[in-house]
């Protein structure tokens, strides 16, 4: 039996102090006020003084309100009955379906033995020629996507979401825009990626310190599915709002600001719930896919910052694409040399050639003329641009490696393209050169 | 003996705070009970009546009044043979063995045997019965892989000693007595092939400490050549994240002329420490033809592992470093990145409520970092022979700017500094280091002269291809231009190195030095070109060429011919005027 304290001694933000005894650290309590009920963590004890965190916030909590520790630490239910369903960031139902209460596990668990982990080896395939061809995601990869408010970052997830191959996805909404959220649902029901999808949302109308719980509890789930041999993929959106509510947090209690108000353990906190991402020898895995904004587009900022010594590479969003520089995917060297010979060449020969088309652009913009090659990169640039970069582009990895040769022979000749000679007799498109020669012999023929 | 126990009275993320009533020592480590596990925890402060303990676990569940026995040691790691080839946590947990005990995650509150006392070592004494000895000192040796690992009096053990009885050459256990010493005051203590020392002291059983003058070879050319270090030096690595910070160290592990390498990885990712894991014992080490994984030592807490225990991991890997230095070996501890263990601190400092310095980072950032790179060094020991511990830290500066408190810091103390540029690695100029902006004071493997001109070259590039942005190429004579193309071609050919060929990757002392030569020669030798596009084509072949050579083996056929070809090259358009 757990004993009732209605004597609250200072309320401050989201965060509640009163004194009581045999509390345990991290143990949720329900405190109930006049705007319903809400859990509540232990964030710290002092001798009998115990700080909690109140996930709906301290708006509307009387100081006599009522308080009632549960004894245990945060739990999320776990069973194949939450495929297809929608929850809020502390597990209760968001759609109309019932609650599930039974088989419930703790979240935030340990980390994983780095000597059980393995070198990640299959790739996951998703129909975007910038990922599958340039920069592939790998399972068990965690990738951040880097953008400013106002990209289509959550359409490019749920199309991520619904094209790769995997058994499982979880979304995991912090502080999404309702639009969004219903744009998620409808889309990924649909396409009919619904019943093998879990969503855990918290919109940005509800209290800003439930969706600290979001990670936790997508990850939590993620982790269970992925033991039982699913290859689970999670999208994280947008970690940013994560950060700030941590910010808020360790602003109430107090704590030094490390830089911009954020607090000292921001890299720890991240790097907990990025590092779940995992291949289990034997069993499944689990796949990140995390969206970061960036506050003015500053890189520099703490949240992506630190974000980007944690992941695998990122990929950034601008404009609308996936830039091809600055984007990186660490582990795609340990994929892309197993599904076709020309995969590699034509990634690395295609972005020279596309840096190079920058250049030419910097060129022309300051004025400089332009040669016979700086017309060829400037057609190719816009090739690349239209026909590879577009988000529209939907396409498996062996035609979007067709058509790079495709657009590289309507721009260039084979020698200068940089390509190693064996690939370009295998895959230099015939027809075109055909082409051409016909077009000399007609030019010949009329001469 | 009763156990001193106290009691808890405040939980703060990591931090506890503990009353006690008998004394306790300053850094002492404790275990936490809650319920049948006992978390390890350090006094970091003590006030009054009351210690603060940063725990080494996560503390969810601990409650006010639970129990903390102390257990009067500081925080110590266990040093014998056996401890090459190990994987370890912060707290030297051996990692697979607790995977096999565990599973796939950590348990917290387990802790598992760092050595097995059972394994058996031929034991070779060294010393005879009267004979007087002091810590340090070795008694016998017994054979570790490809090296001898001396069994010493242990640090600890103060004075001197006269051996009483010693065994004699056979197999015994870790944990048998192998020597029995007599004190002044008569008293007999066992000597056993395992010792225990707090990580947080330095091993200072030795004659003398030496200046690090010798360089140690990494077999990367930019750092041998322009940016070298010594052994028993010092050196860091600062980069933005994505330039290669990690991957350097690795290639480093692979290739450096040292005994033996241990790896820290500290708070980084956990998929690079697999990486290694998983390859090392596969590769073999070309000095020995056994595999790597027999000279390393990895030493694992990544990032999402405890934050206390990272703080202790760094510790716990020169400690190592320092026992096998005092074998006269070399040892090259690598620490990646020195960042996370400061960021260790600063949280603790944080919850200590200590006042802040820079950024949040405690005021003693500064001295906690140098004591630690002053761990490094060479040393003469008292038997005459030489060791030394090289670190190399890299650093990983928030918003990859240097100047921010950890790098600053960190300079302060090393011997050489190799700053990642992001500028160079966007452009897949790898190894990343910048030239312009890198330092060292370690003598270079080859010729000063030619390393000067070499700076010069590179420094006067630089300025044309800033002017040649504003001006054009238009705008550029051609004496200027061709200035510009050899300090590219240096570049090129010489500060790059391909890590996956498997010639260029490690480039050897004699190697650099022959090569090098030959290219300073190049590029002081006056060229004539027509125009600039002839220049540039001409700089565009040599490099292609050179390039080749890089990848062909010394000893064949191949490195004389385009050798000879490259001359040839030259001479064509040597200006003879």
């Amino acid at each position: 039996m757990h004993k009732v304290y209605t004597k609250l001694d200072r309320i401050a933000g989201n965060v509640i102090s009163l004194e009581a005894d045999e509390v345990t650290y991290r143990e949720l309590a329900m405190v109930r006020s006049d705007l319903g009920d809400s859990l509540a963590q232990v964030i710290r004890i002092e001798g009998r003084r115990v700080f909690l965190q109140v996930f709906a916030g301290g708006r509307g909590i009387s100081t006599a309100a009522e308080v009632r520790f549960l004894g245990r630490v945060m739990q999320v239910p776990f069973s194949d009955a939450l495929l297809g369903r929608i929850f809020t960031g502390n597990g209760e139902p968001r759609d109309r379906g019932p609650a599930i209460t039974q088989n419930m596990i703790p979240i935030g668990g340990p980390s994983v033995n780095p000597a059980k982990r393995i070198i990640p080896r299959n790739m996951v395939r998703t129909g975007i020629p910038m990922i599958d061809v340039f920069n592939s995601l790998v399972e068990s990869q965690k990738l951040p996507i880097f953008s400013v408010a106002g990209e289509p970052y959550n359409p490019l997830l749920a199309r991520i979401a619904l094209q790769a191959e995997v058994d499982v996805i979880i979304l995991g909404g912090m502080g999404l825009k309702h639009d969004d959220y219903l744009v998620f649902r409808d889309t990924l029901e649909e396409h009919g990626a619904l019943s093998r999808t879990v969503m855990f949302v918290h919109t940005a109308a509800d209290p800003t310190v439930e969706c600290l719980l979001v990670p936790d509890v997508s990850l939590a789930v993620a982790e269970k599915f992925a033991l039982e041999g699913k290859r689970v993929l999670v999208l994280l959106t947008d970690m940013t709002n994560f950060s700030d509510a941590l910010k808020e947090i360790a602003i109430t209690m107090e704590q030094i600001p490390a830089t911009r108000g954020y607090p000292g353990d921001l890299y720890s906190q991240l790097a907990a719930r990025y590092e779940k991402a995992v291949d289990f020898e034997g069993a499944g895995s689990i796949t990140a896919l995390a969206v970061t904004t960036m506050p003015g587009d500053d890189v520099t900022h703490p949240v992506p910052d630190n974000t980007g010594y944690i992941t695998e590479g990122q990929f950034y969003l601008r404009n609308g694409r996936i830039e091809p520089f600055g984007s990186l995917s660490r582990l795609k060297q340990l994929v892309n040399n197993k599904t076709r010979e020309d995969h590699r060449s034509i990634m690395s020969v295609m972005i020279q050639l596309f840096a190079a088309y920058r250049e030419t652009l910097e060129k022309q913009s300051m004025g400089f003329r332009m040669s016979p090659w700086d017309v060829k990169l400037l057609k190719y640039g816009e090739r690349f641009e239209n026909e590879m970069m577009d988000l529209s582009v939907n396409i498996p990895l062996e035609k979007a490696l067709d058509l790079g040769w495709t657009i590289l022979a309507d721009c260039f000749e084979p020698e200068e393209t940089g390509a190693p000679s064996r690939l370009i007799e295998k895959f230099w498109p015939k027809e075109i050169v055909k082409k051409e020669e016909e077009k000399e012999d007609q030019e010949t023929a009329t001469k | 003996m009763s156990k001193n126990t106290g009691k808890i009275i405040g939980i703060n993320g990591n931090l506890i705070s503990v009353a006690f009533d008998q004394p306790v020592v300053q850094n002492e480590v404790g275990f936490a009970v809650v319920g049948d596990t006992r978390l390890k925890a350090e006094i970091i402060r003590i006030r009054g009546t009351s210690a603060e303990m940063q725990v080494f676990e996560d503390t969810t569940g601990l409650s006010v009044d639970d129990a903390v026995e102390f257990s009067g040691e500081m925080l110590s790691v266990h040093l014998g043979p056996g401890l090459l080839g190990q994987i370890y946590d912060g707290l030297q947990n051996p990692l697979p063995a607790l995977a096999e005990q565990c599973g796939f995650f950590l348990q917290r509150g387990t802790y598992l045997a760092p050595l097995d006392n059972k394994s058996r070592w031929t034991f070779t004494p060294t010393v005879k019965k009267g004979d007087r000895v002091r810590a340090g000192d070795a008694v016998g040796t017994v054979p570790e892989g490809i090296f001898t690992h001396r069994i010493m009096v242990p640090f600890r053990m103060r004075g001197e000693y006269t051996v009483e009885t010693v065994a004699k050459e056979d197999d015994y256990a870790l944990d048998h007595a192998v020597a029995t010493l007599k004190d002044e005051r008569g008293d007999t203590h066992d000597v056993t092939m395992v010792q225990t020392w707090p990580v947080k002291v330095p091993i200072r059983e030795y004659d003398e400490r030496l200046r690090p003058t010798e360089p140690l070879v990494t077999k990367i050319r930019i750092v041998d050549t322009l940016f070298p270090i010594a052994r028993g030096g010092t050196y860091c690595i600062p980069g933005p994240f994505g330039a290669g910070k990690t991957v350097l160290q690795q290639i480093t592990s692979r290739h450096a002329e040292v005994d033996i390498v241990i790896i820290a990885a500290c708070g980084e990712r956990a998929g690079e420490v697999v990486e290694t894991l998983r390859e090392f014992p596969e590769l073999t080490d070309p000095r020995t033809g056994k595999s790597l994984m027999e000279r390393t030592l990895i030493i694992c807490n990544t990032s999402s592992m405890p934050v206390a225990a990272r703080e202790a991991s760094v510790y716990t890997a020169v400690t190592i470093a320092e026992y096998y230095r005092q074998m006269g070996l070399n040892v090259l501890l690598l620490a990646d990145s020195t960042s996370r263990w400061a960021q260790a601190l600063r949280e603790v400092s944080g919850r200590l409520e200590e006042i802040p310095g820079e950024e949040a980072f405690p005021a003693y950032l500064e001295s906690v970092i140098a004591s630690f790179y002053e761990r490094g060094g060479v040393v003469r020991l008292r038997d005459g022979s030489v060791g030394s511990v090289t670190i190399g830290g890299t650093v990983s500066p928030a918003g990859g700017n240097f100047e921010e408190p950890v790098t600053q810091s960190t300079l302060k103390v090393v011997g050489a500094f190799h700053g990642l540029s992001r500028e160079r690695s966007d452009a897949r100029r790898y190894p990343a280091i910048a030239p312009l902006d890198s330092w060292s004071k370690y003598p270079s493997v080859v010729d000063d002269e030619q390393v000067e001109r070499a700076r010069r070259s590179l420094r006067e590039g630089n300025e044309i291809n800033q002017m040649m942005k504003v001006v054009g190429e238009e705008g550029t004579s051609i004496a200027d231009f061709i200035v510009y193309l050899k300090s590219e071609y240096l570049d090129s050919v010489y500060l790059q190195q391909d890590a996956f060929n498997e010639v260029d990757a490690a480039t050897g002392a004699e190697r650099q030095q022959y090569v090098f030569g030959r290219i300073v020669k190049i590029i002081d030798t006056p060229v004539q070109f027509e125009d600039k596009d002839s220049a540039r084509r001409f700089f565009q072949s040599l490099t292609q060429i050179t390039r080749d050579w890089n990848q062909a083996r010394m000893d064949a056929d191949e490195f004389k011919e385009i050798e000879e070809r490259i001359d040839k090259m030259i001479t064509e358009v040597t200006d003879y005027a």
